[in-house]
């Protein structure tokens, strides 16, 4: 436990991804919620693979990163959240909007010539987050926290039920928007500690462990942030231990832990 | 005093008709029961009432200070996943969440007013309890607790009774009758056409796009005792 504080403190860049996964690991478990609930489970997966196909882009074409990444995938989530129920099954839509996204980063990183990256972007890493990025999550997630606790109500009943909370005035269509750019904002921060293939997790993880055990909206909430905080601080001290072992694959495995010991707990219960 | 009027609405999907030229008019204090066979626009045409589905033509006047967004509405189905996490009281509470426009924390009243409903229907005992795990009854119980919580005026209740016991729709019915006897004003899809007749002050019986019938209950009662009720266009 020493060594990892005393490494913390010693090397700014842990730091820095200690702050930036603590933030996301709470935007995560409050937005991951919603998303679970709203059967978007995957919205998080797809996300994750076009924001490498705008990161590799960016990449390739030398622009920022992020100010590629966050319009595409914010338009993106906005698309498939609004629009994924209508035409085209929202599951089947997001699985193919994600694979090719994929393929066309996956070309462009090839093409370009710089495996390095496609690495970085792929499994994610703690050298990876940026002084930058602390800045934007620090943002990212007051924003989330002030949504959560300010429209709290309204989002429990747009997510329980659309059509009655619409009957009676409410919106859900602006909340779907903002719970969608929020969530492509998360998956593109995120993406750099947890990786491409591994941000999902911190999103439907929690949530679904959560709702093994509590039975009210309130209680699942609340046990998802704690949940989605504690693994990342476990997953977090694990790759410093397990020097070489990537965050994203530790706190996934965690979380993955906590799953089924609430799924046991749940199966005992009954 | 009319509360709702209708006139001329047409409604449709993709470009087929469901409900053609409807006049009708609520007054405030009825109880209107919706009749028919399955799919001839019930459920289409209270989701029009609701400004859940935007009518083809016609229009739909509410008046006596009623707002489009002050109805309570139970749905026919409620597309919930299994699994939602959400206790009884998180439930009824929602039916608050739309009586003011930037309500962001439930009040006190708002409190109140959902025990108060939760006491009407008798499911107080229920309230820490997961939606999920309630019987169908509970589930109705529930989500008509929630409707009047979102108002003191006008219900809309989409098949309130389908799925319950022969006890249990009569417990509804009963529950719902007490409601129009306080003075609110009910509108109900059934399909248990000697209950309606019981209970309702007025029906509507929706046949193909056409209503067959748009009158007192005891009208009605008449009619269909001498067989006359027909499908005019058929
Ligand atoms: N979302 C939809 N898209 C296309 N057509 C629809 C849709 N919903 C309903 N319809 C059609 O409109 C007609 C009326 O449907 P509606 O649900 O209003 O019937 P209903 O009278 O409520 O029937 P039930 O007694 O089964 O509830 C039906 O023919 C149905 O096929
Ligand atoms: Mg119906």
């Amino acid at each position: 436990m020493n060594t990892i504080f005393s490494a913390i403190m010693t090397y700014n860049f842990l730091s820095r991804a200690l702050v930036v996964g603590l933030m996301i690991s709470l935007c995560a478990a409050l937005l991951g919620v919603v998303l679970v609930l709203k059967r978007y489970s995957m919205i998080g997966d797809g996300l994750s693979h076009i924001s490498f196909g705008a990161l590799a882009f960016a990449a390739v074409m030398g622009y920022a990163p992020l100010k590629v990444a966050i319009p595409v995938v914010a338009v993106a989530a906005v698309l498939l959240l609004r629009l994924g129920g209508k035409k085209i099954k929202g599951d089947s839509l997001i699985a193919i909007i994600s694979a090719g996204a994929l393929a066309i980063g996956i070309t462009l990183i090839s093409y370009s010539g710089s495996s390095a990256d496609m690495n970085s972007y792929l499994i994610g890493s703690l050298y990876a987050v940026k002084s930058s990025d602390m800045t934007l999550a620090i943002v990212l997630c007051s924003v989330v926290l002030a949504v959560f606790v300010l429209m709290y109500n309204r989002i429990f009943a747009t997510t329980f039920d659309e059509d009655f909370s619409k009957a009676t005035g409410v919106k859900p269509g602006m909340y779907n928007t903002v719970i969608a750019v929020l969530t492509a904002v998360t998956v593109v921060i995120g993406m750099r500690l947890m990786g491409s293939l591994l941000i999902s997790a911190l999103i439907v993880f929690p949530a679904l462990s959560s709702m093994r055990i509590f039975k009210s909206f309130f209680a699942v909430t609340l046990s998802s942030v704690v949940i989605s905080v504690v693994s990342f601080i476990t997953g977090f001290c694990l790759t410093i231990i397990l020097d070489g072992i990537p965050t994203g694959a530790c706190i996934t495995l965690v979380n993955l832990l906590i799953f089924v010991l609430f799924s046991l707990v749940e199966q005992v219960r009954k | 005093m009319a509360l709702i009027t209708l006139e001329n609405v047409t409604m449709s999907y993709e470009g087929v008709k469901v409900i053609d030229s409807l006049n009708l008019t609520v007054e405030s204090g009825d109880y209107l029961c919706v009749v028919g066979e399955n799919g001839s626009g019930k459920t289409t045409l209270l989701r029009g009432l609701l400004g859940l589905k935007k009518l083809d033509g016609g229009n739909i006047c509410f008046s006596d200070g009623l707002k489009a967004e002050k109805i309570g509405y139970l749905p026919q189905q409620t597309e919930v996943q299994k699994d939602f996490p959400a206790s009884v009281r998180e439930v009824v509470r929602s039916g608050r969440i739309g009586t003011s426009p930037f309500k962001l924390f439930y009040s006190a009243e708002d409190k109140r007013i959902a025990e108060d409903a939760m006491e009407k229907l008798e499911i107080k005992d229920l309230a820490k309890k997961c939606y999920h795990d309630l019987s169908g009854g509970q589930q109705q119980r529930v989500l008509l607790a929630r409707a009047i919580c979102a108002s003191e005026k006008l219900l809309i209740l989409d098949e309130p009774v389908s799925g319950l016991d022969s006890n249990a729709t009569d417990e509804m019915y009963d529950v719902i009758k007490r409601l129009n006897n306080d003075g609110m004003t009910v509108i109900m899809i059934s399909h248990d056409i000697d209950k309606v007749i019981k209970n309702s002050k007025h029906i509507l019986h929706l046949g193909q796009q056409k209503a067959l019938f748009v009158g007192k209950t005891e009208d009605y009662k008449t009619i269909v005792k001498n067989g006359e009720l027909q499908e005019k266009n058929s």
